[in-house]
């Protein structure tokens, strides 16, 4: 049973990294939703004067230092979802049972 | 529908950011009281896929693209609390780790996304599965309506709120975001009805909210699933 368990840990894990690694860079690069009704409707230039966090590692999915755009999505997404794998795991960890009052 | 900074005011923001820090602090609670061991790792692997799928922009009408949500896919796994923590985590991520949403407008992306996708699309599930008489086929349409439903009420509260804030007068935001978010709803519902009955094949005792009403033992759950 636990052993079971594990094993369809590793295939949603390995589904995601596949996902983030080999189909990410041919996601569709148009705006999204909001985005294209803010363009549409004159209100996109509000979004881009500024932002109050700076320091986002990957910003717009993508590593500054790699050149190739395909390498650069897929780095940084196979980066998010371990991050996000451990950070969920870790989460998860303190709100078992019995673990917070 | 990640909203950056500069589209809503500050008030909004800070009304949005008490509501989601509120509804994430009872979810705490809500989780803590029900998460064994085989959750831990679940949620884990759910936030991971949901952050994964989220890249995936396919194109919809007019050169517009959108994306996978997960918070109806989330809640009928793990529940609706735990399903809000995980959106919430991963909306965290994406803002400070990919610069995708604001970092002022993260209580209104919780809220939009986590409040209104995870809870309000699970209550809409909940409310047609009991509807169907807990059926398999009844199971997947609350499931397909669901998903739509957190998808386009997600994108009418990001309507709501920039009508608020007054970027946007809201007889142009919200036909516009309802409208095109009711194509990119019919995304959310495949994906999701799809990764579901992939689950439920292989795996019928993670999806927490099928097994656990329409099958108390476990032979009837199996011939409920095959």
């Amino acid at each position: 049973m636990k052993s079971q368990l594990k094993g369809f840990l590793w295939v949603g894990l390995g589904v995601s990294l596949l996902l983030a690694i080999f189909l990410s860079p041919f996601a569709s690069p148009s705006p999204d939703g909001l985005e294209k009704v803010a363009e549409r409707h004159g209100f996109a230039e509000k979004g881009e004067g500024w932002t109050l966090w700076k320091y986002a590692p990957f910003r717009d999915y993508t590593l500054p230092w790699i050149e190739n755009k395909g390498l650069s999505t897929a780095i940084a997404g196979a980066m998010g979802v371990f991050a996000i794998f451990l950070i969920a795991v870790g989460f998860a960890t303190c709100l078992k049972k019995g673990k917070v009052r | 529908m990640h909203i950056p900074d500069g589209f809503l005011s500050h008030g909004l923001n800070a009304a949005t950011f008490v509501v989601s820090a509120g509804a994430c602090a009872y979810g705490v609670k809500k989780v803590n009281q029900k998460f064994g061991e085989k959750e831990v790792p679940l949620m884990g692997v759910t936030a991971a896929f949901v952050f994964a799928a989220q890249m995936l922009n396919f194109p919809v009408a007019g050169g517009t693209s959108g994306h996978f949500l997960g918070a109806v896919f989330s809640s009928v796994l793990l529940g609706p609390w735990a399903a809000l923590i995980i959106m919430t985590l991963v909306l965290v991520v994406q803002c400070l780790g990919f610069a995708d949403g604001g970092l002022t407008a993260l209580g209104s992306n919780i809220f939009n996304m986590g409040v209104v996708g995870a809870l309000g699309g699970y209550a809409i599930f909940w409310f047609l599965y009991r509807l169907s008489g807990r059926s398999q086929k009844g199971f997947f349409v609350a499931l397909a309506v669901a998903s739509w439903f957190s998808v386009v009420l997600g994108s009418t509260a990001a309507a709501l709120e920039l009508a608020i804030s007054g970027t946007s007068p809201l007889v142009i935001a919200l036909p516009a975001m309802a409208g095109i978010h009711a194509i990119i709803g019919v995304g959310e519902a495949i994906i999701t009805t799809t990764a579901v009955s992939l689950i439920l094949k292989t795996r019928p005792d993670l999806v927490s909210c099928f097994h656990k009403r329409i099958a108390p033992s476990g032979l009837a759950q199996e011939g409920g699933v095959s």
